[in-house]
């Protein structure tokens, strides 16, 4: 049930080797799979969700060995296939065929516009708000999807099964273990909920350090 | 739709990830599914536009005044479109203040969440597999690799961005950083200070 991305906690990466603030991107071609990543996403063929989950569902193999950057070529070009808007035969080396969607394409002109739009993630809902700051609750016992079997889902393993308390209530956001799999936006409740770190791992570092996570309703009942 | 596919597409493009990236480029240019002018000004905008500078503007307000950092904490994204600083990747922001008692850290185990608006394209440890893994589990060890270490009576709070929040730290005001102007103290707001893997700079005792 597990997938490689969900690392929180895990031993054995070495430091953590820190950067000057000065270079935004080490590599011209980092730059490049940046902007392409942005510029295809504006076609609305997918949202962030759904591009979160094809980076996960790359091969085991493939996620450790690539750079943060080839993730997201690899996942993108899973995602253009997916929604048809470039063949496996074009990815292979065909000369490309021009697309009836290229009317859609980001321009120049729009880019700022679409940058500082942004995309918001809270929605209505008709599910009312159960916690509040203050309450116990406890996460689900298993880090899975309850709608898609090997789905994706936002409660890492490490925090499954463990007691905290809510700290912040943030209103009604999408469900990602719903609209990563087009299944819609499902909003509900999303809560930050602090966790002492003694409830998460065999050996904290201090008796009264903490983590916090942003969870959904679904992931929590009351404890 | 199946969510698992064994037969990867992405593995029909070349193995090298520049020539991936090339090849990539390529055929969407020529498909008409993006623009190569409308990239231009994506580089631009969070190579030269969008960076840190925008949270250390924030940080710096907030230290000058009490009734901008008491709304702030409020409801930061609010505060920070009022300045031109809502964007993607901030939709929805949360300010966390650093005291005496508590420092915060924040960090995305599941990906590389970040705030862009404020803080630009994350550095390259944020997104690196050794800080996703540790920091939720022994972020003053992380620290120390920062050249960081804390009052023993202060504790961590470590925020994993699971959801679309995105999580500013403001780090505690130099000591006898009173009196100093804004941009004075924009200076010792550093990148790192605001994803809790750093401080604010001390005040220059020795400034002429």
């Amino acid at each position: 049930m597990s997938r490689p991305h969900d690392m929180g906690g895990r031993y054995g990466d070495g430091p953590v080797v820190p950067e000057e603030e000065g270079t935004v991107f080490h590599a011209d071609w980092h730059k490049r799979a940046l902007a392409i990543t942005l510029a295809s996403a504006a076609h609305g063929a997918w949202n962030i969700d759904v591009s979160r989950h094809a980076r996960e569902r790359l091969a085991p193999m493939d996620y450790t060995r690539f750079s943060y950057y080839e993730k997201w070529m690899a996942g993108l070009a899973d995602l253009l296939v997916e929604a048809k808007l470039v063949s496996r035969e074009e990815l292979a080396g065909q000369a490309p065929a021009p697309s009836p969607s290229a009317d859609k394409t980001l321009k120049a002109a729009a880019v700022p516009a679409v940058l500082a739009a942004g995309g918001p993630a809270d929605r209505p809902s008709d599910v009312a708000p159960e916690f509040q700051p203050g309450d116990a609750v406890r996460t689900r016992r298993l880090a899975a999807n309850a709608l898609v079997d090997g789905g994706h889902t936002r409660l890492p393993r490490y925090a499954a099964g463990a007691t905290g308390h809510v700290v912040r209530y943030h209103g009604t956001h999408i469900l990602p273990d719903s609209s990563a799999h087009r299944l819609g936006d499902a909003a509900e409740p999303l809560y930050a909920v602090a966790f002492p770190a003694s409830e998460l791992w065999a050996h904290p570092e201090h008796p009264r350090d903490e983590v916090v996570l942003d969870l959904w309703q679904s992931y929590l009942a009351p404890a | 739709m199946p969510h698992d596919d064994p037969d990867h597409p992405h593995s029909l493009l070349p193995p090298d990830p520049a020539l991936r990236v090339k090849a990539l480029e390529t055929i969407l240019t020529q498909k008409g599914l993006i623009d190569p002018a409308a990239l231009d000004v994506i580089i631009d905008t969070y190579e030269n536009k969008i960076g840190p500078r925008n949270g250390a503007h924030v940080v710096a307000r907030a230290w000058r005044d009490p009734a901008f950092k008491a709304a702030l904490l409020e409801d930061a994204t609010a505060v920070v479109s009022e300045l031109g600083y809502y964007g993607r990747q901030g939709e929805h922001m949360v300010a966390v203040e650093n005291t005496a008692n508590v420092h915060n850290m924040v960090v995305c185990t599941l990906c590389s969440c970040y705030p862009w608006p404020l803080l630009g394209i994350p550095p390259g440890w944020y997104k690196s597999d050794a800080y996703r893994a540790r920091a939720v589990r022994e972020p003053r060890a992380v620290l120390a690799d920062f050249g960081v270490t804390l009052p023993e009576d202060t504790a961590v709070r470590v925020w994993d961005s699971t959801a679309e929040v995105r999580y500013l730290v403001v780090p505690e005001r130099p000591a006898d950083s009173d009196g100093m102007d804004e941009a004075a103290l924009m200076d010792m707001v550093t990148r790192d200070s605001m994803i809790g893997t750093g401080l604010a700079l001390p005040v220059e005792r020795s400034a002429p």
